[in-house]
């Protein structure tokens, strides 16, 4: 571009770039370890169909996430129906859902033994499983349900941030010009809408890849099954390394696919600021369809699941009421906002220097340091732990060399390193919502600030803070939530007796006994509702 | 740039607050839930004024301790599975233990030759049996590959260390071939994919789904001292496999002390106080598995499941033959 960045800004992304991608550089390392054969011995027994059952799930989720996301997003964004009020933000609830905790009540609302069934049967008077077919909720097909449930929010709240901030002008002039309201949804809104909702979808598939609470639960095995078999059983970092570079691989393949579609495309759109937005009244069997669609999937992904939490609490109340829950909380929100707070400011200066810098490889950066995303929890917990330890020890002979005594694990046993896992994992999210808004700013408003005289930091604090302010709030609500309910790296990196909401619960999950953690799960949503209702004001405001 | 100083700066300082030490403490790294562990700490903090700190995971904690390496916190390792024991010996992460109450309380077979690692208690892999649908049968492990019970049998992951155990003494037991023609028989029975832990396969019996399960002891009692689950132990019935030959697969859960423990004398202060008769107890009537003092009583209701012959096959063979369990496994394709 036009403008000279000085040697701060690419010396500073790239070494910020290369701080959140040295843990997947340790994993790398490590995959070139011996492992064994153990790798040989999983491609000739077992790999093919754990790899088949991974691009299932990734796709499966990733399809009907958009599938059910966009239309939502559309129809809130566009259209004035009964109860929109409600769905405007009853839809981002599930957010707040941890997976786990979803895929285990329905499970025992649909297994064999599960009341569902049990009903069937009793009705029917069956007796034996051979007497009729029933879904297999243990399976792909329900992995693939289960994760679509907590995971759609994301295209929902990406899509409806872009279809909101479009402007009103381009559609009334595609009406204007002879569109139908759909057309006017086929060649503008959702063109304009796809780089919002290819992130989204870049997101629910890396979430999906990596996810081994609900494919464990399910015992539908996938890399990630095969990386924790290899990795635990077989003892060999090695070969867990080269799978779970497999797994990046295979992300790298289905993003570049996306980019590739629209290369040739350049989107930019002003809005004025004075626009007043309209949306298309629905009524009669329209407005129907749409209220039961709206409720169908609030009921599925949120409803039921925390009417049960909430049955279950009451049931196991006296011996799951624990006083430490404050502390727990308090810990959790904690890492929470420490997390989303990073990760916003790192988004926001990686995305930055990819947009201002006329360097050919400065899209780099921002790329690498979203890798993290896509490693299972636990893989990662060691990626961090591998140059965090490093890194202690060497200061700790410092100290040995100067003559004192060394300070011990300040960096990989401390809250330290869960933050930096944290952010690692979840920067990808920030980078991905703050590059979207990045990306619907006009480049002619760079050019006028800095013909104004602006610096680039100028800049990014006055003119482009403001127009990508949801983009953030978008981001850092995502983060937030995240950061709430992720499990693994947490237990693996936390200091001595610390204890979070989601560690709490996972101790009771994790022994099927959901029941005695049910109280807490409900304190992870209703903490998780705090910020949701936050940024759905600042996401209606204006509008 | 100022925020990112200023978030620095903010995590340093959470850092400084959580690296001070108190006084006099033990540091445990534990497989076990905390929810299990605390009450038995909590006894003996109020004993000898000892502080006792937890990490919990199920995964990774020897990963973590072997790149904590002399730096490490950890001075205790709570683990539920003899392999995870000989994990950290071979490795080289533990130090062995002189004392003399442990050798007292632990009897020599459930402890490491060279004093690295020693059991707290024995669970059984027991099979539950539908009293309705199997009156009057006993099994051998053996039996699960008879066609005679094909679609009958409901287990948990192949993969689960429990699971690993019996294959491995099986392999142990028959050589490696025939426990992999055993294994495939037994797949080839199943009446689902395995899935769920043991406590599902007890219900799964009770809805009719299968009539045999593969479970360790302690979850059929903890299922019978819980009012809303109480039912599905109802119609099922607990058994000893191979009492008329080499006895029951029996695995423990146990501890060591890590090569370079800070707190050493804590440590081993906590470890006498886990195998002495208070805390032996408490294994006992609250977790429901057999504790490994002599003298201690299992709890009335494990004492009401009858005695049993155990399989005597060394700890070390179970551990020694999981690399080819895990490998039959995948040869197998038991789990997909």
């Amino acid at each position: 571009m036009f403008i000279n960045l000085n040697i701060k800004w690419p010396a500073f992304s790239w070494l910020l770039s290369l701080l959140l991608f040295s843990p997947l550089l340790a994993i790398i390392w490590q995959s070139f370890g011996d492992d064994h054969n153990i790798f040989s011995h999983l491609w000739q027994t077992v790999l093919p169909d754990y790899l088949l059952n991974t691009l299932l799930v990734v796709i499966g989720v990733a399809v009907s996430s958009m599938l059910i996301g966009v239309p939502l997003a559309w129809l809130i964004a566009m259209c004035q129906f009964p109860m929109r009020g409600f769905f405007v933000w009853a839809l981002l609830l599930p957010l707040a859902m941890p997976s786990y905790v979803v895929a285990y009540i329905y499970t025992d609302l649909f297994e064999y033994a599960g009341p569902v069934q049990r009903w069937l049967r009793e009705f029917f008077s069956w007796q034996s499983p051979q007497d009729y077919w029933f879904f297999e909720i243990r399976s792909v097909s329900g992995a693939i349900a289960m994760l679509t449930l907590v995971l759609f929010p994301y295209v929902y709240l990406l899509a409806r941030t872009a279809f909101l901030e479009q402007s009103t002008s381009l559609l009334h002039s595609s009406r204007m010009l002879g569109c139908s309201p759909w057309q006017s949804f086929v060649r503008i809104s959702l063109p304009l809408a796809r780089p919002a909702i290819s992130v989204a979808i870049a997101l629910v598939a890396m979430e999906s890849l990596a996810d081994f609470a609900v494919v464990n639960y399910f015992s539908v095995p996938t890399l990630t099954t095969a990386v924790y078999d290899t990795w635990l059983g077989y003892g060999s970092l090695a070969a867990a390394a080269r799978l779970s570079a497999m797994m990046i691989a295979v992300l790298f393949v289905l993003i570049s696919i996306e980019r590739l579609g629209r290369s040739k495309q350049q989107l930019y759109q002003k809005t004025t600021g004075q626009e007043t937005k309209e949306r298309f009244e629905l009524r009669g069997f329209n407005a129907f369809i749409t209220v039961l669609f709206c409720s169908l999937i609030f009921g599925l992904a949120f409803l039921l699941p925390f009417v049960t939490l909430i049955d279950l609490a009451i049931d196991y109340f006296e011996q799951s009421w624990n006083e430490q829950f404050i502390q727990y909380s308090i810990n959790s929100l904690m890492l929470a906002t420490i997390v989303s707070v990073c990760c916003i400011v790192i988004g926001l200066l990686l995305s930055f220097y990819k947009r201002l810098s006329n360097q050919r490889y400065a899209y780099i950066p921002s790329k690498i340091s979203s890798t993290g995303y896509a490693l299972p929890g636990t893989v990662l917990a060691i990626g961090v732990l591998i140059p965090l330890s490093f890194l202690d020890h060497q200061l700790n002979e410092l100290f040995e060399w100067l003559g004192r005594e060394g300070p011990g694990l300040i960096l990989s046993g401390s809250l330290f390193a869960i933050v930096v896992g944290y952010v690692v994992r979840f920067v990808a999210i920030a980078i991905g919502s703050i590059e979207s808004s990045f990306n619907k700013v006009t480049p002619s408003l760079d050019m006028v600030s800095t013909t104004l005289g602006l610096s680039p930091l100028q800049m990014l604090i006055r003119v482009h803070l403001p127009l990508v302010r949801k983009g953030c709030f978008a981001a850092a609500l995502l983060v937030f939530i995240e950061s709430m309910k992720e499990l693994p790296a947490a237990l693996l990196l936390r200091p001595f007796n610390f204890e979070t909401l989601a560690t709490y619960v996972y101790q009771y999950v994790s022994d099927e006994q959901l029941e005695l953690g049910a109280l807490a799960a409900i304190v992870i949503v209703m903490v998780g509702l705090i910020p949701l209702i936050f940024l759905n004001r600042s996401l209606e405001q204006q509008h | 740039m100022k925020s990112v100083v200023a978030l620095s700066a903010l995590a340093i300082s959470l850092v400084s607050s959580f690296a001070a030490i108190a006084a006099q403490e033990v540091n445990i790294y534990s497989y076990r839930q905390p929810y299990l562990v605390k009450p038995v700490v909590a006894e003996f903090t109020q004993k000898t004024g000892i502080k006792v700190n937890v990490v919990f995971a199920k995964k990774g904690l020897v990963e973590r301790l072997t790149r904590e390496g002399k730096h490490t916190k950890a001075d205790l390792l709570l683990t539920t599975d003899i392999s995870r024991l000989m994990e950290l010996t071979d490795k080289g992460l533990t130090q062995p233990v002189k004392s003399t109450v442990l050798k007292r309380n632990v009897p020599a077979h459930l402890r490491d030759e060279d004093n690295e690692w020693f059991a707290l208690t024995t669970r059984v892999r027991n099979l539950y049996l539908s009293k309705e649908r199997m009156a009057g049968v006993t099994l051998r492990y053996e039996d699960l590959s008879d066609p005679k019970y094909q679609g009958k049998i409901c287990t948990r992951s192949g993969k689960h260390p429990y699971s690993v155990a019996l294959i491995s003494s099986m392999i142990a037991h028959h050589g490696y071939d025939d426990a992999k023609v055993w294994l495939e028989g037994f797949k080839d029975n199943l009446a689902r994919r395995p899935q769920g832990n043991d406590r599902a396969q007890i219900k799964a019996i009770a809805q009719g789904q299968c009539d045999i399960a593969l479970g360790n002891s302690y979850y059929f009692g903890k299922i019978l001292m819980n009012d809303l689950q109480k039912v599905w132990a109802e119609s099922v019935k607990i058994t000893f496999p191979n009492q008329q030959d080499r006895g029951a697969h029996v695995n423990v859960s146990g501890m060591a002390l890590t090569k370079y423990a800070k707190n050493k004398k804590a440590a081993i202060k906590l470890m006498e106080y886990l195998t002495g008769n208070s805390a032996q107890n408490f294994y006992s009537e609250i977790n429901l598995e057999y504790p490994v003092k002599k003298g201690v009583r299992v709890s009335k209701l494990v004492a009401s499941w009858g005695e049993f012959k155990a399989d005597n096959l060394a700890m070390s063979a179970i551990a020694g033959n999981r690399q080819l369990a895990l490998k039959m496994l995948d040869e197998v394709k038991f789990d997909l």
